[in-house]
Order: structure tokens, then C-alpha cells, then sequence
């Protein structure tokens, strides 16, 4: 069985966001661009499965800017995922457009028992291309998965509301969404990454792919900067007290209580 | 005149919509709307029917046991359906685990845009405006919909006023036919509930958040009681997520959840910038801290510097006294 893993290159959480002058995005300049979290499990995993001999090969594939894109593809390849396919779009894509590109680059490279992606990305939140995706190629999917086990059909665990769990089956090929608690992702090692130097990567545009841009089914737009909080009024006194007028503000006041 | 669908969920055994839910009827009541529901589940026909009070004039209902639990390739058949054959233009739910999993699929089955976790809906006569968080609230950004397919609208619970039911009106029940089995390539094998039966985070009206400050797991107890008080959730920093403290559903923050709640009682939290991200769209924030210096303050409406194993105890009796009144 051969695994896909779908990753997304974000800025990390460290990241201060600024917007660009006429507020039609962020301002990249000094972002540090990682690989999406939730992603890194799925990559783990992927390798996981190829090194217990349940998966042949594990592909990375990542839509948007090649230049700054490859890297997080490498960083895959160097914690040790096979080859890597990019496929260069611009940075905003939307959901449905990224997993229809996905779709045609995966099903490019030949036939796969599973697809991995994070359960979301942290940027946009929009939690939706591992479903479209699963849509696209007309898998069956689970998201939020935390217990993975791999055998004639798939064993997921996904985490539900107020800590529930669900353990669905379902047969091969399908999507995993990955959530943390998965496994434990591994730091690329320094003979990972020279030996990542050496691997295939594989491009591809949207073109290429029968994409284009005219296909967008949303746009974010007049992005905005959270408006500045009044500043915290302390409550001073001894426990009793500050416990006493906190209760009376959130009531009265505040009328959250 | 424009119409609308929406996914109504309710807990199961109640016949009533989830409190989200009714927040959008308010929503589309307001705005004057052609308003249908869309009702899944055991008990799903009285739900439909409480709903005429909310402005609902159709209902598509299947009181089905197939659908007291989510697999995603029933439901994504059945829900794709019933919004082609209801014609709505926009189609909403609360952005609650199950919409946010089963609507992208929906929409890709469409061929149309499904954003989740809106924070902001207004119509504009008949076209919704909508506003999100990005960056776990780092900022915000309008919605622009480019095609020409329904608008999937996911909105976080919490962020709209729920009105008051009118009497009279009756619900037009349309009967989604049973669901069938043959082909689903996956099934669910065993649902295990959860310790506690308080509501989810995302849906929390107050949470009450841990973290290192409490300086050991068991002390998470204390939150508890105060969280007991006030019928609030318990979430957690990731600091203590990832000291193995409480599980990763507990995380608030740009990794773990993103959150709204009307009050956010943060105890022994310092506030990492991503902690600060998953938290600050909740109204009113209290933050409670030995270090008058921590970031946390910042962000806050009402701020305690003090000892928290003595604050939060007192706290909760404050709380109990006041609520029982």
C-alpha cells in the first residue's frame, strides 16, 4: 500500500500578524513559514506505516508558492517521507480549489490505499480540504483521529464533543484527518536531511493540472486587526474581598454571571 | 423570496433545537427569510414541529436511528440532497464537530464554498455577510462567495442573540426517504462517551482554564468546582496538555481550540501569544495570576493577582452563594 500525505506550509504560532496596507491579507515580510502541525502528525504516521511494513511508500504533496513551499516538502522528506510533489499556486487558494489540485496531483502519481492530512491548518481554520479531497477522489474519510491501526480495513479513533470518542471502520482507500495524540512527530535528523537533498520532488502548476483560479468558490477579504480592549481593571483586597467583587462586576456590571 | 436551509441539531432525548440553532433562526426570522430546517435523527419530527415558534415554515425530516450517530458518507448523501431539493441559497449550522466535518464534504459534492467558525452574520436584504477569525484571531476577514452554488455557512455558537419563540405558525414536514446502508464504506463500530456531560468547549457559554500555575494535575479539581458553580466547561493551557495533565480536547489556543464564550475565567495562565490567540474573541475575560506582569492581563477585562489556591476557592463559594439567590 502506498501513503499520500497532504501537508500546508502556515506561519508559526510565534507569528505577529500585520495586513498589508489595503487590508487585502497578512504582510508576509519576516514571517517564519513550518509545517502545519496537525500536518506533522500525518507525516509521522506515513512513515510509521512504511517502517512496520504496512506501507511501501509514503508521497508528500503541498500546494502554493514553489520557492518557499519546497521547504516544508524537504523538511518532510528529510524526517524521512519518500519523494515529494508540489504544485505552485499562489498563497490563497481556497479550499475547494487546493483540494481539487490535490486530487489531480495524487491520482497523477498512480494508485494510494490512504491519503493522510492534518485535521486542520492552523491559519485559515477552515478545516476543509481533507474532506473536499476525500470528495474528489471519492474516498470514504474520518477526521480528528487520534488512534490509527492499519490492517484489512482501517481502525480510526476520533475525538467527538465533550470528549467522546468514535471508532469508525472503513475500507481502504480512504482519508485520515489527523489530529494530535496521533503519534509522536520525529525531528528530521542531520542524515535525514542530506539524504532529502537527493530525493524526487516533483512539480507540477495549476495549469498543468486543468486548475485555474477562475475556479474559486471564496475569497477572504477586509482582513482587520482585533480592536484594541479597554485596559483590565485589577481588583485588589484580600482573596475574599477580590473574589466578592469580581462576582458583583461579572453580574452587574459585565452581565456575563 | 430567498431561502434558506438549516442543519438543526438537538441533543438526543430532547425535543427541542440546540440553543445554536436558534440563534440562526433568530438570525433569519430578523432578516425576513424563507426559512426551512433540516432535521436528522430519533426524535427529529417534534423538533421540526417546536420549530414554527422560530419562523421555520418547511421542514425536511428523516426520525431515523441511522442518523443518531454521524457517519459521514450517510450523512453527506442525505444533507446534499435535501439542499438541492430545497432550493435554499444559503444553508447554515453552528460550526459544531459534526457541521464542521460534514459540510466541506457537502460542499465539494456541490461544487461550492463552505466556511466555518463565522463569527459575525448579517444580511444584507437577502445576501449574507460574514466575518471570520484567521490566525486563531490574530485577525479577522470578510467572506467574499464567488460561485454561483449555495452558501455554506458555519457559524460559532455564542455570537448571535437567541430570541423569543412566537405562538402560532405551523412547520410544512417533508419526509426524507429512509437512508440506505448498501455501499457505505464505513461504519461506525462504537461510540464512547465522555466523563463529563458538559457542553464542548466551542460551544461553551463560560469556560474555566487551567494552567501551570495549578502546579500539579489533581489541583484541576478546583476548577472543577468552580466550573461546577456556573454550569461552565474546564480547558486547559497547552503548557499542561502537553505535560500529559488533561487530554488534547481540554487545549485552548491556536493549536488546540479556538473560543468565544461570553466569560473566560483564565487561572494560573500566563498567556502565550498562541493561548492569547484561541481565547481573546471571548466577551469578558478574567485572568487570574500570581505574576502581575504576565501577558494575560493584557487581554483581560478583570484582572486578580494573588494566590490562585486561595482565590479560586473563594471564587467558587462566591459564585455558589450568588447563583443560588
Amino acid at each position: 500500500m502506498r501513503v499520500a500525505v497532504c501537508i500546508k506550509q502556515v506561519p508559526d504560532t510565534e507569528t505577529k500578524i500585520k495586513l498589508k496596507p489595503d487590508a487585502s491579507g497578512i504582510d508576509p515580510a519576516g514571517i517564519k513559514w513550518v509545517m502545519n502541525p496537525y500536518d506533522e502528525f500525518a507525516v509521522e504516521e506515513g512513515i510509521k506505516l512504511r517502517e512496520s511494513g504496512k506501507a511501501t511508500q509514503v508521497v508528500v504533496f503541498s500546494v502554493g508558492p514553489k520557492a518557499r513551499v519546497v521547504e516544508t516538502l524537504r523538511t518532510a522528506l528529510a524526517m524521512g517521507a519518500d519523494e515529494g510533489v508540489v504544485v505552485d499556486a499562489a498563497d490563497d487558494l481556497d479550499p475547494s480549489l487546493t483540494a481539487k489540485a490535490l486530487a489531480k496531483a495524487i491520482q497523477a502519481e498512480g494508485e494510494f490505499g490512504l491519503v493522510l492530512t492534518g485535521k486542520l491548518a492552523i491559519d485559515d481554520n477552515l478545516a476543509s480540504v481533507g474532506q473536499m479531497l476525500a470528495e474528489s477522489l471519492q474516498f470514504p474519510h474520518a477526521t480528528v483521529v487520534s488512534k490509527l491501526e492499519v490492517g484489512e480495513a482501517l481502525i480510526a479513533e476520533r475525538e467527538v464533543e465533550g470528549g467522546s470518542k468514535e471508532i469508525l471502520s472503513l475500507q481502504k482507500p480512504a482519508l485520515i484527518g489527523a489530529n494530535k495524540g496521533l503519534n509522536t512527530p520525529r525531528y528530521a535528523s542531520l542524515p535525514g536531511i542530506m539524504k532529502a537533498k537527493k530525493k524526487t520532488l516533483k512539480e507540477h502548476n495549476l495549469a498543468g493540472l486543468g486548475l485555474d483560479v477562475s475556479q474559486l468558490k471564496m475569497k477572504h477579504v477586509a482582513f482587520a486587526l482585533p480592536a484594541d480592549k479597554p485596559p483590565v481593571k485589577m481588583l485588589d483586597g484580600d482573596p475574599a474581598n477580590q473574589a466578592k467583587s469580581l462576582a458583583n462586576f461579572l453580574r452587574n456590571e459585565a452581565k456575563v454571571l | 423570496m430567498s431561502k434558506v436551509l438549516v442543519l438543526t441539531e438537538f441533543a438526543p432525548g430532547s425535543n427541542q433545537a440546540k440553543k445554536g440553532a436558534l440563534e440562526l433562526f433568530t438570525a433569519t426570522r430578523q432578516a425576513g427569510l424563507h426559512t426551512q430546517a433540516l432535521v436528522l435523527g430519533t426524535g427529529a419530527q417534534g423538533v421540526a414541529q417546536s420549530l414554527a415558534g422560530w419562523g421555520v415554515q418547511e421542514a425536511f425530516v428523516s426520525d431515523h436511528a441511522d442518523f443518531d450517530r454521524y457517519n459521514p458518507e450517510l450523512f453527506a448523501e442525505v444533507v446534499a440532497s435535501a439542499i438541492r431539493d430545497s432550493g435554499a441559497e444559503v444553508v447554515l449550522a453552528t460550526s459544531s464537530m459534526l457541521a464542521r466535518d460534514l459540510f466541506p464534504r457537502v460542499a465539494a459534492r456541490l461544487d461550492t464554498a463552505a466556511v466555518s467558525d463565522c463569527t459575525e452574520l448579517k444580511f444584507n436584504s437577502a445576501a449574507p455577510q460574514v466575518r471570520r477569525p484567521l490566525y486563531a484571531g490574530k485577525c479577522s476577514a470578510e467572506v467574499s462567495f464567488l460561485g454561483s452554488g449555495p452558501k455554506m455557512i458555519l457559524m460559532r455558537a455564542n455570537q448571535l442573540p437567541v430570541g423569543e419563540p412566537t405562538s402560532g405558525g405551523a412547520v410544512q414536514i417533508k419526509t426524507i426517504p429512509s437512508p440506505s446502508n448498501q455501499g457505505l464504506r464505513s461504519i461506525i463500530k462504537d461510540v464512547v462517551k465522555g466523563a463529563s456531560g458538559k457542553l464542548d468547549l466551542t460551544e461553551a457559554n463560560i469556560i474555566v482554564a487551567g494552567g501551570r500555575g495549578l502546579k500539579e494535575a489533581s489541583n484541576f479539581q478546583l476548577l472543577h468546582d468552580l466550573a461546577d458553580t456556573c454550569g461552565a466547561t474546564v480547558g486547559a493551557s497547552r503548557a499542561v496538555v502537553d505535560a500529559g495533565w488533561v487530554p488534547h480536547g481540554m487545549q485552548v489556543g491556536q493549536t488546540g481550540k479556538t473560543v468565544a464564550p461570553s466569560l473566560y475565567i483564565a487561572v494560573g495562565i500566563s498567556g502565550a501569544i498562541q493561548h492569547l490567540a484561541g481565547m481573546s474573541g471571548s466577551k469578558v475575560i478574567v485572568a487570574i495570576n500570581k505574576d502581575a506582569n504576565a501577558p494575560i492581563f493584557q487581554k483581560a477585562t478583570y484582572g486578580i493577582v494573588g494566590d490562585l489556591f486561595d482565590v479560586v476557592p473563594a471564587l467558587t463559594s462566591e459564585f455558589k452563594s450568588l447563583l443560588s439567590q
